[in-house]
């Protein structure tokens, strides 16, 4: 069987895809989930480990109580019934990156269920997902495999670093969702963006998709067009950034569609998502390999919770994203289609900060939706990622009010400061880029100007003020464009004795 | 009563991860056949209607603080290893070359 | 009875504690002195190549600790000198079953898969008796991951019992029995899931005892079966047994199964239980399903004379029915079963312990896995491994594991509906005495049989001490009798076995353990035997 696949109109032509999600959202405790080794990222191989995360003989779990109550939270956040018994189960299997060749997480009795999820498409087109349950358990280790290209396939032999392992997870499972048509690949990006801003906002989470904070696999079949019948699905792993899963679920869509064309069967499956060609590739095929034998943990006793504790949490509940953007909106005073490119953007909270750190809504808008996504994309991140801070841009907006810079120079400056040479005051400073203010410097660049182009001094003394442009730019040359570019003009038309 | 074949213990061996070779298989059959026959019973005992437990008591919310506590140094985690490499755990190709 | 009889070793705990109190010898002298015992009583490697045939002698502990624990006693010994204020048990030195993990000593659950092992931490209950200065003489033998009931699933060779060396010391906690009952350590620790600790006590004739689950710390006991684990005390005698119960209980935080609630007070119900008319009020519970057909004759003789010294003194004893019992084994061994399968997963040749490549074919870390687990794990590890896995596994979850569960709430109601007409319940430890090596190991099922008595207090987590009653007339082997309370009504045990035991010993004029064929008399006999 061929991985041809099948134009997406083509398929849409034809068929209904029902989509699935499992997001996996890592918590952002100071500990893992069952044991006090800590919780952190980027630290030396196999140091933030204990007895417990080594799963050594005679080690016992305890649970971490901030991460059920960030559960709680989030379950409360997806508008799930939290469990008023919740249990723990482990989930059988071997595999060297996970320590006891078992997980620890929950089954049949998870601490939410029966939630949804409002989702915004890019037009402002409105979606809602059905959750059937969020449950905790703990991450794995990592593994590296050398020789071969370090990949899984061809490796010599492989590295654990169980540093990961145990890190507290989250595991959102929605509902079949059905319904959205040729739109399914962009829903698929809007709901791991609106999961991603849900435990961003309830600060449970750093919600870092290219740390692993956020992962999503990605459930894709597909019926035929007006049918009830669900194909076989396949589980795309693996999809770790937004456009990523965007892209995953197209192509999974293409698939299955020139498979079925063919006359051929959707085998039922893991696959795995490749960035770099833009390709799912098949892992193993769903087997009996696949009796996890799930059982209650015996070592960690029931979750119980009570309306009173559940109040608690719901009290401590940061403003629902929905309900922030409206109030957002109406205080900056954007409109309809300027807040929603901000949104989309992803720039909301860092222009929310930006306002806060003492910018007006127009400037941080200007910066945040300009040059800092313009750069961003280029480099290919978010921009809030970029490393622009809300105190960058309060502090070049003040430059450029104090005249000490132009934009121009500004966005020269931004570049820098992100590039980590300082703050915009200290880049001015060490690169020599403020504007040339210093009034005997910039007369004379003016005189010499004039004299180099007297036909155009002539026309502008005969009244054609808008001729001094052409001054300006020789004078903007001259000094390397650090000049004020209104000061020159007015110093061009006070030599000239024109009025402005 | 359900005679436990070969097979079957073979896919259990593969499941625990315990190479078997073709006597253990047979006498293993045979003798879980015998251990399942002696603890069947347990599905003819008065259990309708009788919820099942799964701790001896009825504990709830056994939960620990979100504090760092003492970790092994690198040394202490790879000191028992069968195998290490560069202060991690090295592990022979997880899958088969084809 | 010449060798036997060493004035240090023949002493209990509580009175090596008075003798350290008031000078009348030192720890130094007393942990040698057990040392001693341990080095005529082990006998020597049948092989000094393979460890798997064991000693010609008691083969009781597979580490001895003797530099570390003489120290230990020497600092006792100091601190005592310089007049600080020092635990009760301070200097008396312990046992530990090998399947506690300690620093500065291996730990191998007598398995294969972790011979060599050192691991980086203690266990709980062994901070606790290093917190109360006791000096550790080593580690004993068990059966494989304690699973078994004869220690002859032991990878380093089976213990023999002190009062037959061709008979079983029970297990899995046959280690730690024997070394109590033949005077190698005045105090042991064992684990009992099914029995592990009182079955051993029974057939050597020494003191066990099972404590409420969740009553004492599981942190760093390697886990058999964890809903029915519990470490506790094996001795000489019910005080000992309730003084170490003091010092070994108790919350930990690190165990989300402890019972957050301080352990005791159990010596002063001890002491209580031994004076005269102790027992007067106490109404104790014959259990129907644990009598009669199944029980040797000896042994439900000496149960019976037990009975009567209970009722002498002061006790009034009625028959109680617990009709689930019947199903409690079947139950016992799907549940237990199943969370071995799991407990035992991370034995994988990964991280620690054994690796073992395949002998042909590729090299992945799957066949690795497959490879090591096949040659660290021993046949009856095996067994239980693969009968869990079957009782877990889709499609048979239901009619196994999930309709043992549900047996389990019957054992409890059954333990709950017997104590609302009693304060304890009582019934023989074991239904033999101690059976020959080499009986039972091709036949599985009557080895589980064996277990018949000890397993319902597991399942319900209902705590149970065995108290020695004699020996079985028709073959001259210590019998036990099993006394069982309410969850965390553990001071309960210690009175009424401390009220049989004085009964019995005033019978005797002593403790039954004085009656023990001199040991390295024994070891000799055989050896010499063997040698013919």
């Amino acid at each position: 069987m061929s991985d041809e696949i099948l134009s997406f109109d083509e398929a849409m032509a034809k068929y209904d895809p029902v989509l699935g999600f499992e997001v996996h959202v890592e918590l952002n405790t100071k500990t893992k989930m069952f044991d006090d080794a800590p919780n952190a990222f980027g630290d030396e191989p196999n140091t933030n480990i204990t007895p417990v995360s080594l799963g050594l003989p005679g080690v016992l779990p305890k649970v971490n109580g901030t991460a059920v109550e960030s559960a709680i939270k989030l379950g409360l956040a997806l508008g799930c019934d939290i469990a008023p018994v919740s249990h723990f189960a482990r989930k059988n299997y071997f595999y060297p990156d996970t320590p006891k060749n078992f997980q620890t997480s929950q089954y049949d009795e998870p601490i939410a269920e029966n939630g949804s999820v409002d989702i915004e498409l890019e037009d402002g087109t409105q979606f809602t997902v059905e959750i059937e349950r969020a449950h905790m358990e703990e991450d794995a280790g990592k593994l590296s495999h050398k020789g071969g290209a370090g990949r899984i396939q061809g490796a010599e032999y492989s590295l654990v670093d169980y540093n990961r392992s145990g890190v507290p997870l989250i595991e959102i499972v929605t509902r079949p969702i059905r319904g959205a048509g040729e739109r399914a690949p962009e829903l698929a990006k809007a709901y791991v963006k609106a999961i991603r801003e849900i435990v961003k906002n309830l600060g449970i989470s750093d919600a870092r998709m290219e740390r692993g904070n956020v992962r999503c696999d990605a459930n894709v079949s597909l019926s035929p067009k007006g049918s009830e019948t669900l194909g076989t699905r396949t589980e795309t792993k693996n999809v770790n950034s937004m456009r990523a899963v965007e892209r995953a679920v197209r192509y999974e869509i293409c698939r299955h569609a020139a498979v079925l064309d063919a006359g051929e069967q959707i085998v039922q499956e893991t696959r795995h998502w490749h960035e770099d060609t833009r390709e799912t590739t098949s892992g193993r095929p769903k087997s009996d390999a696949d009796d996890y034998r799930y059982f209650p943990e015996p070592d960690l006793v029931p979750v119980v919770t009570n309306a009173e504790w559940i109040e608690r949490l719901r009290a401590e509940l940061p403003e629902p994203p929905a309900e922030r953007r409206r109030r957002l909106q109406a205080d900056w005073g954007y409109s309809d289609e300027e807040f929603r490119d901000v949104v989309n953007a992803g720039v909301m909270t860092e222009i929310e900060e930006t306002i806060a750190a003492g910018a007006s809504a127009s400037v941080a808008r200007k910066w945040w939706m300009g040059e800092i996504s313009r750069l961003a994309k280029v480099r290919e991140i978010d921009p809030g990622d970029l490393g622009a801070s809300p105190e960058t841009v309060v502090e070049l907006d003040g430059l450029i009010q104090e005249g000490k810079i132009n934009d121009k120079i500004a966005r020269q400056v931004l570049e820098h400061v992100v590039d980590g040479e300082g703050t915009p005051g200290e880049v001015v400073e060490k690169r020599g880029l403020a504007v040339v203010s210093d009034e005997g410097e910039l007369s004379s660049a003016v005189d010499d100007a004039l004299a180099s182009m007297p036909d155009v001094a002539e026309k502008i003394r005969g009244g054609k003020v808008q001729a001094a442009g052409a001054v300006v730019g020789q004078v903007m040359k001259a000094t390397r464009g650090q000049a004020d570019a209104a000061r020159v003009r007015e110093l061009i038309l006070e030599k000239l004795g024109v009025e402005g | 009563m359900t005679a436990i074949t070969r097979d079957q213990v073979a896919h259990l061996a593969a499941l625990a991860h315990i190479e078997m070779d073709e006597t253990e298989l047979e006498s293993m059959s045979s003798e879980l056949d015998g251990i399942v026959g002696a603890v069947q019973s347990v599905s003819a005992a008065p259990i309708d209607d009788v919820p099942p437990t799964s701790h001896p008591l009825p504990l709830s919310n056994a939960f620990r603080e979100d504090v760092v506590g003492e970790t092994l140094t690198n040394d202490e985690a790879l000191n028992n290893a069968p195998d290490a490499e560069d202060g991690q755990f090295k592990v022979p190709a997880i899958l088969d070359e084809d | 009875m010449t060798t036997n009889q060493n004035a240090l070793i023949t002493l209990s705990a509580s009175e090596a504690a008075e003798g350290l109190r008031n000078g009348d010898f030192t720890s130094e002298q007393l942990t040698q002195a057990h040392l001693d015992r341990i080095e005529t009583t082990e006998g020597t490697a049948v092989d000094a190549e393979d460890r798997s045939l064991g000693k010609t002698g008691l083969n009781a502990f597979l580490h001895v600790n003797a530099e570390q624990a003489l120290d230990d006693a020497r600092q006792v010994d100091a601190d005592r000198a310089a007049g600080k204020q020092l635990p009760p048990l301070a200097g008396v030195p312990i046992a530990v079953k090998d399947l506690i993990v300690t620093t500065g000593q291996p730990t191998t659950a007598a398995s294969r898969m972790l011979e060599g092992w050192m691991s980086p931490y203690d266990a709980t209950v062994v901070q606790k008796i290093r917190e109360a200065r006791l000096p550790i003489l080593g580690k004993t033998n068990l059966d494989e991951f304690a699973m078994g009931s004869s220690t002859e699933h032991s990878a380093f060779g089976c213990t023999r019992n002190p009062w037959d060396l061709d008979r079983i010391p029970g297990g899995s906690g046959g280690g730690s029995a024997a070394a109590v009952s033949a005077f190698q350590a005045p105090l042991a620790l064992g684990t009992d899931t099914g029995g592990s600790i009182r079955q051993p006590a029974s057939v050597t004739g020494s003191v066990g005892v099972k404590p409420t689950y969740g009553s004492v710390s599981r942190y760093g006991v390697i886990a058999m079966a964890s809903s029915l684990d519990q470490v506790g005390p094996v001795t000489r005698t019910v005080r000992d047994a309730a003084a170490l119960h003091e010092v070994i209980g108790g919350y930990d935080a690190r165990d989300s199964t402890s019972i957050n609630e301080p352990a005791g007070p159990y010596l002063a119900e001890a002491e209580k239980g031994a004076t005269e008319g102790g027992l007067k009020g106490l109404k104790i519970g014959v259990v129907k399903e644990l009598t009669g057909d199944g029980f040797q004759s000896g042994v439900s003789q000496r149960f019976q004379e037990s009975l009567e010294l209970l009722r002498a003194a002061g006790a009034e004893i009625v028959e109680v029915s617990t009709p689930h019992f019947d199903h409690a084994l079947g139950a016992y061994y799907l549940i237990m079963a199943s969370e071995v399968s799991s407990n035992l997963a991370k034995y994988d040749g990964v991280r620690f312990g054994l690796r073992k490549l395949p002998e042909e074919g590729p090299v992945t870390i799957e066949r690795v896995m497959s490879a090591t687990r096949a040659a660290g794990f021993g046949p009856e590890a095996k067994r239980r491994i693969i009968l869990g896995t079957y009782a877990l596994s889709a499609g048979y979850y239901d009619a196994y594991y999930g309709s043992a569960q549900k047996v389990r709430t019957l054992v409890q109601r059954d333990f709950t509906n017997a104590f609302e007409q009693v304060d304890v319940l009582v019934s023989p430890t074991s239904p033999t005495t101690a059976f020959k090596l080499g009986e039972k190991t091709d036949d599985p099922v009557s080895m589980y049989l064996n277990d018949i008595a000890t397993i319902p207090t597991n399942l319900a987590g209902v705590p149970a001490i065995s108290v020695p009653a004699g020996l079985a007339p028709e073959n001259g082997l210590p019998v036990g009798v099993q006394f069982m309370a309410p969850v965390k009504e553990d001071a309960r045990l210690y009175r009424v076995g401390a009220g049989l035991e004085a009964a019995l010993q005033q019978q005797w004029g002593g403790g039954l353990l004085d009656q023990l064929p001199d040991t390295e008399s024994l070891i000799a006999a055989r050896t010499q035997g063997s040698a013919k």
